[in-house]
């Protein structure tokens, strides 16, 4: 397939069966595999639309600054962007991330700033917006509330599940900004009657929820809980056994967010099999591997993985 | 048998320290007013008029309350309630 330039190539990932997971002929799961975009994960496609909402309203010019908090793949997708189309990207990132994102954003030219382990993604958010206001000329996209993040997804992501899958009866994805639920999740519930939205959002060790009091809670601005049908909690070690099944049955190398996924979708699976309902299921297989070696994920015990992920934040 | 109830760090002070209670009854609600009745202002830092709190998130055995009836989502012994804060997600 040919395209004019890397940025063209964002979105249009495939969807794979996972014919030795999936329980019967009748039941089936598959993977849409986000690693296929040009930095390697589904966010290419909210930074792409974020971006180009911004450039449509005038926002940016050549040497324009982008701020963005982020644990990791969005500002690898913004760095890129950035680096092509001529802007400066700081990213705010928590400092318990995996060494590989914060090389693959300097190999980008983006500067980090960290912000503190406890706390998470909700300090990264504190300390990004306490920057967009000592910098009036920055420009935070800010995924967690910009629409065009849920948009990108409306356009592309949910399109792409129906012309592949017109039988499908659940996604599953993770929960993160909610930009992927939200956008997907209208897409299909407008054109699909009955198909089930499902969240699989991971469960952190302590550290991640170290807050002061229960206001320092954050849920983006983006999140409507009317779109979801339901909501999974799951465990680093269930996220981690999945992640390892997916590369031991299917071949799947994937990030460890893509375990929570399969952990929920198998067992949205098995309840519909009890019950005698035909299921096509649609997992969203976040990114690949790759950023995630140096956690230790997929060597020795699960148990010494599951060590190893305390107090970081895995997916 | 019993509800185990597995409480975040920040609500410890509420549980002497514990990181899981247990308690009884038919409904989230009435497992709530149950641990209450043991660990005074449990119920005010998770329910207010509305319902839950906003930044508080409630699992049962892993699946999220909201979508399965909020405070009148019926439990029953051998079930897993977590609690914890909302908190900005991962992948982002």
């Amino acid at each position: 397939m040919r395209y004019d330039s890397l940025l063209d190539a964002v979105g249009g990932t495939p969807l794979v069966g996972l014919p030795r997971l999936s329980p019967g002929p009748d039941t089936r799961l598959w993977a849409k595999l986000e690693d296929r975009n040009p930095t390697g994960s589904v966010k290419d496609r909210a930074a792409f639309w974020m971006i180009a909402a911004a450039e449509k309203d005038g926002l940016l010019s050549p040497g324009t600054t982008i701020l963005e908090p982020t644990s990791g793949n969005t500002g690898i997708s913004l760095a890129m962007i950035a680096r092509v189309r001529g802007y400066r990207l700081v990213c705010v990132m928590p400092e318990n991330t995996s060494a590989e994102r914060t090389q693959l954003l300097e190999m980008y030219g983006a500067s980090i700033i960290y912000s503190p382990a406890a706390g998470g993604s909700n300090e990264a958010v504190r300390v990004a917006k306490r920057l967009a206001a000592e910098n009036p000329d920055w420009v935070m996209l800010y995924q967690y509330g910009n629409e065009a993040n849920a948009r990108a997804h409306y356009e592309t992501t949910g399109p792409e599940l129906l012309a592949d899958l017109p039988e499908i009866t659940h996604f599953v994805a993770g929960l993160g900004t909610t930009g992927t639920l939200m956008g997907t999740g209208r897409y299909l519930r407008e054109h699909v009657p009955g198909v089930q939205i499902v969240a699989a959002e991971p469960r952190y060790g302590e550290l991640v929820y170290g807050l002061r009091n229960m206001d320092e809670g954050f849920v983006p601005e983006l999140y409507d809980a009317s779109v979801l049908t339901s909501r999974f909690s799951v465990s680093a070690a269930d996220a981690l056994r999945r992640t390892r099944q997916l590369v031991q049955e299917e071949g799947i190398f994937a990030g460890i967010s893509a375990g929570c996924v399969l952990h929920a979708g198998l067992a949205l699976a098995a309840k519909a099999k009890a019950a005698g309902r035909p299921a096509d299921i649609a997992l969203l297989i976040a990114d690949g591997g790759w950023k995630y070696l140096s956690t230790g994920a997929y060597g020795g015990s699960l148990a010494e993985a599951e060590a190893r992920l305390e107090g970081e934040l895995w997916a | 048998m019993a509800i185990e109830v597995r409480i975040p760090a920040i609500l410890r002070g509420l549980t002497g320290g514990e990181k899981s209670v247990e308690g009884s009854g038919e409904t989230l609600d009435a497992l709530i007013a149950d641990l209450d009745s043991r660990h005074v202002g449990l119920r005010d830092r998770l329910v207010d008029d509305a319902g839950l709190r906003r930044f508080v998130n409630v699992y049962l055995n892993d699946e999220d309350v909201r979508f399965l009836g909020g405070l009148a989502a019926p439990v029953s012994d051998g079930d897993t309630v977590t609690v914890l804060p909302a908190v900005a997600g991962g992948m982002s």
